[in-house]
C-alpha cells in the first residue's frame, strides 16, 4: 500500500503517544492507587459500551444524516424520556410511540 | 439430618421467592431479546442457545446489535468480554462466601452469577451468613435462568409474527438508553457516555468495527481520569 504524508505522521505521533504513555505510566501513578482506580473505573464500563452501541444504531451513518429521519427524531424523544424519568418501560413505549408518529407524519 | 435437609430446602425456596420480583423486570427483556434477535436474522435455535449458554442479558443484546451490523466475530467476542468485565467484581465480592464449597458447587454458582443473582445473593450473605446460603444462591440463580429461557422463547415466537414495518430493531437503542440513564449519576459517567457515543458515531466506518473498541477504551480512559482527578481533589479538600 502507498502511505500518504498523513499516514506517516499518524504512525510517528501515534507511536510516540502509546510508547510515551507506557513509559510514563508507573512514574505518575502509584500502583496501589492504580488498583483502586481500575476497580472504581469498572463501574464506567457499561456506560461506555452502551453509549458506543446506541449512537450508531440510533443515528446511523453521520455522513447521510437527515432531520427527516423518524428514528433520529424518535430517539431524541426517547433519550430525553430516559434521562428525565429513568424509567425503562416508559422510555421504550414513548420511543416507539414517537417512532410510529414520526414515520406516519414524515412519510 | 432431617433438619439439615429442611434448612437447605428452606434456603432454596427463599432464594426463589426473593428473586421473583426481579423476574417481573427481567422477563420482558428476555422477550424483547428473543424478538430482536430473530428480527436481525439470528436463527431461532441460536437465539435460544445464547440465552441458555451465554446467559448474560446485556451481552446478549450487544451481540444482537453487533451481529445485526455485520461485525466480525472477534470484535463481538472482545466486546462481550469488555462488557462482562464487571463480573470480575461480583466474583471477587462473593469469593469469601464460596471458598469453603467444592468444585461441584462453584461451577454451577459461577454460571448463575448474573447482575440480578449477585444483587440478591450478596444481600443474603450480608444479612444472615448461615451455612446453607449457597442453597439460597442456587435457588435465586435458577429462578432467573428459568424465567430467562421461557421469556426468550416467547420473544422468538412473537418476533416471527411482527411485521418489518414496525421497525422492531429500534428497540435496541431504546432499551440501551433506558439501561444507561440510571447510571449517569455524576460527571465521570456523563463524560464517559458522551465521549463513547460521539466517537462511536464518528468512527462508525472504520474497518472491522474497530471504531467501537477505540471509542470504548478512549471514553473509559477519559472517564477514569476525571474520576481520579475528582477523588484526589476531594481528598485534598478534606485535609
Amino acid at each position: 500500500m502507498n502511505y500518504t504524508r498523513l499516514d506517516y505522521w499518524l504512525i510517528i505521533l501515534g507511536g510516540m503517544l502509546v510508547t510515551y504513555l507506557t513509559r510514563l505510566s508507573f512514574f505518575s501513578i502509584d500502583p496501589d492507587r492504580l488498583r483502586h482506580a481500575v476497580r472504581r473505573s469498572l463501574r464506567l464500563v457499561p456506560a461506555a459500551v452502551l453509549a458506543a452501541i446506541i449512537t450508531p444504531a440510533w443515528i446511523g451513518d453521520i455522513t447521510t444524516i437527515s432531520w427527516r429521519d423518524p428514528q433520529l427524531l424518535a430517539g431524541c424523544v426517547a433519550a430525553i424520556t430516559a434521562w428525565r424519568t429513568k424509567n425503562t418501560w416508559l422510555t421504550i413505549m414513548i420511543g416507539f410511540a414517537a417512532l410510529f408518529l414520526f414515520t406516519w407524519v414524515l412519510s | 439430618m432431617n433438619t439439615v435437609h429442611s434448612e437447605r430446602r428452606g434456603a432454596f425456596i427463599e432464594g426463589v421467592r426473593d428473586q421473583l420480583p426481579l423476574v417481573l423486570g427481567v422477563a420482558p427483556f428476555g422477550a424483547i431479546f428473543g424478538a430482536l434477535a430473530v428480527s436481525v436474522g439470528i436463527p431461532a435455535i441460536e437465539t435460544q442457545a445464547l440465552s441458555l449458554l451465554l446467559f448474560a442479558g446485556s451481552a446478549q443484546f450487544i451481540a444482537v446489535g453487533l451481529i445485526g451490523a455485520g461485525t466480525p466475530v472477534f470484535i463481538v467476542l472482545l466486546t462481550i468480554a469488555i462488557v462482562n468485565m464487571r463480573h470480575l467484581l461480583y466474583s471477587i465480592a462473593l469469593s469469601p462466601h464460596v471458598q469453603e464449597l467444592g468444585v461441584r458447587w462453584k461451577i454451577p454458582l459461577a454460571w448463575l452469577l448474573t447482575d440480578e443473582a449477585f444483587a440478591i445473593a450478596s444481600l443474603r450473605y450480608q444479612r444472615s451468613g448461615t451455612v446453607q446460603d449457597h442453597w439460597y444462591f442456587l435457588g435465586t440463580g435458577l429462578t432467573l435462568w428459568a424465567s430467562w429461557q421461557v421469556s426468550t422463547y416467547l420473544g422468538i415466537t412473537a418476533g416471527a409474527l411482527i411485521p418489518a414495518s414496525w421497525q422492531l430493531e429500534f428497540a435496541l437503542p431504546l432499551t440501551f438508553m433506558a439501561i444507561l440513564a440510571p447510571g449517569l449519576t455524576d460527571r465521570a459517567a456523563w463524560v464517559t457516555a458522551l465521549t463513547a457515543g460521539v466517537l462511536a458515531l464518528v468512527l462508525a466506518n472504520l474497518p472491522l468495527s474497530t471504531g467501537l473498541l477505540i471509542s470504548v477504551v478512549a471514553a473509559l480512559a477519559l472517564g477514569a481520569g476525571i474520576q481520579e482527578a475528582e477523588s484526589r481533589h476531594e481528598e485534598q479538600a478534606g485535609r
